[in-house]
C-alpha cells in the first residue's frame, strides 16, 4: 500500500486553474521531490496534502484513507515551511512541544520526544532560546525538529533550504538525506532547486504550469526526460536545443544540422529505428557534458557526431570550463576539461555522444 | 524587538555647508520651542491658579503672577466642593469615570482583538466588506449617534446609568479597536497560523498561544486610545447622564455652571487638573509602547 496517493487532483482559485489532473503516489519511506519553476503550483499541491487548501476535485489518500475533507490536525502529517514559521514568542522547546500539547500528549512523553529529537538534530543547547536568537541554519534545524517530534505518517517540506546561504544549503542537504535514512518516513519535498531534487529524492515529480510533466527516478528524468521542458529544467547548465531534421548517413538513421559553416550530419546510435521520414524537423537536445574534444575520442566509441563551431565565451569554474559556442543563431554550452578549453575566436572541434542525445518533436515537445 | 530609534539614514540637516546647518538647526529649535510653549502655557496657567487664593484671583485676574499659595483649592475640589447637590467634591464623579472607562476600555479592546484576529486570519467570503463597514464607524461623528443611542438606552432601561455609558463607549470604540488590531494582525505571517493548524491547534488555542503573545504593543495602543478617548469624552456623559451618575467630564461642566454666579476659579482649576491625571498616567506608562505600536509591524 502506498503511503500517499493523489488521484486526478485539481485546484482552482476562482476561474484560475492552478493544478490540473495531478496523479502521484508515494511508497512507504519514499522521498519525493516536487520541482518546477516559480508559480507552477508546488506549494498549492503541498498545502492540499496538508489540508490547508481545499480540494477542487480528485482524491488525496494518506495510508489509503481518503483525507479530502479531513482537518490538517487529523491527517497525521508534519510540515516544514520555507519561512520556518517558528512561533516567535515561544522558546525552541515550547515550539517543539506545541503540537504535542495541542494533542494532549502527557508531559513526560513530550519531554522524552523532545530529548530524542534534540539529540538527533544536535539542538540541545538551543532549547531555551527564542527563534529570534537563532541563526538561519539553527532555525532551519529547529523547524525540522518541530516536525520530527510528532512522528507523523508524512513529512512535507516546502523549500526548507531556500533561505540559507549556498554553503549551508549544501550542508543541510546532506543532513536531510542522512536524517531521512535514519527515520525513513515518507517525505514530500518541494524545491525549485533541481540539484536538491536530484540528490535527495528517490523519485522526482516535475511540474510546469499546474501540470505534472514527469514522475520518475532522478536518473531517468535526467537521461530520458519526457519533454523539452523537463530536459531544459533539470540539469545545470541547461541542455542545449538545436533545430535539426531527420536524415540518413550511410543508410543508418541520423540527424542533420544546417549551420552557417555547412550541413553537419550526426549519426544516431545503431539500432535506432527511423521514427520519421527523412527531412522532418526535430529538436536535438545535447547536454553540455556530452561533448568530447575531438582528439580525446575513445577508440571504439560509436554514434559520435562531429561539430566544428566558433567559440564565443569561455567561463572557467575551476573544476571545469564552460564554453559557449555559436551554432547558427543559437548558442551551445559545452563542458571542457580546463586543460582542453579553447580560446575565444578559435573554432572548437567537438564530438557529440549521440547515444546520450535526445530528440524532441518540435510541435508536441515530447521526446521521440 | 529593538527599541525605537528616531535616527534616520538620511539626515536632512546634514546636507549643505556649516552655515546652512546652523541656520536650519536654529530654525528647527525655535519652532519646536514655540510649539511647546503654545501647548504648555495654558496648562501652566491652570496649574498656577489652582494654588492661588480666590480673593487674589478676583483682584488681579486669572493671568497674573501668583502672590499667594494654598493647597486649599485642591482639598476642596477633591473632598468638599458642592456639585449638583452633593458636597463631596469631584470624588464621586471621578469614581463614575473609572467605573465607566475601565470596563468599556477592557471590553472594547478584548472584542477588537477577537475581531481583528478573525478579520485578518480567518477570512471568509465578505470579510473585507464587513471590515469596511466596521471601520466606517471611525468616521461617524458622535452627534449622529445620539438619537439611536437615546432610543436604545431608553428601551434597554439603561438611561442615566453607568452601564449605559459603558455600553455606548464599548460599541463606539469597536471601530477603532477592530481597525487597530486587524491592521496589526495582518502582519503576522500566514505560515505561523498554518503551522499551528497542522500542529493541531484550533481557533482559540491559536489566538491564546500565538496571536495574543504577539499582541502587547497593539493592546497598549488600543488601551491608551480607548481609555483617553472614553475618559475625555463628555458628549455622551452630558446627554445620557445627570446628577450623581455623571462622569467627571460632564461634572466639570456642572461645577462651572453652578447655581450661584460666584466662580471658584482656583477650585475649578484644581478639579480640571485632577480630571486630567488618569489619561496622563496611562500615557506616561504606555507612551513608549504607544509610539512603538503605531510605527512597527507585528513581527519582523
Ligand atoms: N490564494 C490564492 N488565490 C489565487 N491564486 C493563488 C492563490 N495561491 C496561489 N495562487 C496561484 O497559484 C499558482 C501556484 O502557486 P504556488 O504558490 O503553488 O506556486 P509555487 O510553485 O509554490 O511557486 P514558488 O516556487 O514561487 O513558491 C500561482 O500562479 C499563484 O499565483
Ligand atoms: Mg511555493
Amino acid at each position: 500500500m502506498s503511503s500517499l496517493t493523489i488521484h486526478d487532483l485539481r485546484k482552482s482559485f476562482g476561474a484560475v486553474e492552478v493544478l490540473k489532473d495531478i496523479n502521484l503516489e508515494a511508497r512507504p519511506g519514499e522521498f519525493i521531490a516536487l520541482v518546477g519553476p516559480s508559480g507552477c503550483g508546488k506549494s498549492t499541491l503541498l498545502a492540499m496534502i496538508a489540508g490547508l487548501e481545499s480540494v477542487s476535485s480528485g482524491e488525496i489518500r494518506i495510508d489509503g484513507r481518503l483525507v479530502n475533507d479531513v482537518a490538517p490536525r487529523d491527517r497525521d502529517i508534519a510540515m516544514v515551511f520555507q519561512s520556518y514559521a517558528l512561533y516567535p514568542t515561544m522558546t525552541v522547546k515550547e515550539n517543539m512541544a506545541f503540537g504535542m500539547e495541542s494533542r494532549g500528549v502527557p508531559k513526560a512523553d513530550q519531554e522524552k520526544a523532545i530529548a530524542r529529537v534534540a539529540s538527533l538534530l544536535q539542538i540541545e543547547p538551543l532549547l531555551r532560546r527564542k527563534p529570534a536568537q537563532l541563526s538561519g541554519g539553527q532555525r532551519q534545524r529547529v523547524a525540522m525538529g518541530r516536525a520530527l517530534v510528532r512522528d507523523p505518517k508524512l513529512f512535507l517540506f516546502d523549500e526548507p533550504l531556500s533561505n540559507l546561504d549556498a554553503k549551508l544549503r549544501v550542508e543541510m542537504r546532506t543532513e536531510i538525506k542522512k536524517l531521512h535514512h535514519r527515520v525513513a518516513k515518507t517525505t514530500i519535498y518541494v524545491t525549485h532547486d533541481q540539484i536538491e531534487a536530484m540528490t535527495l529524492a528517490s523519485r522526482i515529480a516535475v511540474m510546469h504550469k499546474g501540470v505534472l510533466q514527469q514522475f520518475d527516478e532522478p536518473q531517468v528524468i535526467y537521461e530520458r526526460p519526457a519533454n523539452i521542458f523537463v530536459a531544459g529544467f533539470m540539469g545545470s547548465p541547461s541542455m542545449n536545443f538545436l533545430a535539426a531534421r531527420t536524415a540518413s548517413l550511410d543508410g543508418a538513421a541520423a540527424v542533420a544540422l544546417d549551420l552557417p559553416e555547412g550541413e553537419s550530419v550526426l549519426p544516431l546510435p545503431t539500432g535506432t529505428k527511423p521514427q520519421k521520414a527523412p527531412g522532418q524537423p526535430v529538436i536535438l537536445g545535447i547536454r553540455p557534458e556530452h561533448f568530447t574534444v575531438a582528439h580525446r575520442a575513445q577508440p571504439g566509441q560509436t554514434a559520435l557526431g562531429r561539430l566544428r563551431l566558433p567559440v564565443e565565451v569561455v567561463e572557467p569554474t575551476g573544476s571545469e570550463t564552460m564554453v559557449v559556442l555559436r551554432a547558427g543563431d543559437t548558442e551551445i554550452t559545452a563542458r571542457y576539461e580546463p586543460a582542453d578549453a579553447p580560446k575565444v575566436g578559435q573554432t572548437a572541434d567537438l564530438l557529440v555522444d549521440m547515444a546520450k542525445a535526445c530528440l524532441f518533436d518540435p510541435v508536441t515537445e515530447a521526446r521521440l | 524587538m529593538a527599541d525605537v530609534t528616531l535616527a534616520r539614514d538620511f539626515d536632512p540637516l546634514a546636507t549643505g555647508g556649516l552655515r546652512r546647518k546652523v541656520r536650519a538647526k536654529t530654525l528647527v529649535y525655535v519652532l519646536l520651542t514655540l510649539f511647546a510653549a503654545f501647548y504648555l502655557i495654558p496648562i501652566l496657567i491652570v496649574l498656577l491658579n489652582s494654588f492661588r487664593e480666590l480673593p487674589e484671583i478676583n483682584r488681579t485676574g486669572f493671568f497674573a503672577i501668583p502672590r499667594s499659595f494654598s493647597v486649599q483649592p485642591w482639598n476642596e475640589a477633591l473632598n468638599t466642593f458642592c456639585v449638583v447637590g452633593t458636597c463631596e467634591g469631584i470624588r464621586p464623579f471621578f469614581l463614575n469615570s473609572i467605573l465607566m472607562a475601565v470596563p468599556a476600555t477592557a471590553i472594547s479592546t478584548a472584542i477588537g482583538l477577537v475581531n481583528g484576529y478573525i478579520l485578518s486570519m480567518w477570512r471568509f467570503r465578505g470579510s473585507e466588506w464587513l471590515f469596511g463597514f466596521i471601520t466606517l464607524g471611525v468616521f461617524l461623528p458622535a452627534q449622529m449617534t445620539l438619537l439611536p443611542w437615546a432610543y436604545i438606552l431608553g428601551n434597554a432601561g439603561l438611561t442615566n446609568t453607568i452601564t449605559g455609558l459603558v455600553l455606548i463607549h464599548t460599541v463606539q470604540g469597536l471601530s477603532f479597536t477592530t481597525l487597530f488590531c486587524r491592521n496589526y494582525f495582518v502582519n503576522i505571517p500566514d505560515d505561523l497560523i498554518k503551522a499551528a493548524r497542522i500542529d493541531g491547534a484550533g481557533f482559540w488555542r491559536i489566538f491564546r498561544r500565538i496571536v495574543l503573545p504577539l499582541s502587547p504593543p497593539i493592546v497598549i495602543v488600543t488601551v491608551i486610545w480607548q481609555f483617553t478617548g472614553i475618559w475625555n469624552d463628555f458628549i455622551y456623559g452630558v446627554i445620557f447622564s445627570s446628577g450623581d451618575k455623571q462622569p467627571i467630564t460632564s461634572a466639570l461642566i456642572a461645577l462651572t455652571a453652578g447655581a450661584t454666579s460666584v466662580r471658584y476659579h482656583n477650585v475649578e482649576a484644581a478639579a480640571v487638573l485632577m480630571a486630567a491625571v488618569p489619561p496622563l498616567l496611562v500615557y506616561l506608562f504606555g507612551g513608549k509602547y504607544f509610539m512603538r505600536g503605531l510605527t512597527q509591524g507585528a513581527v519582523k
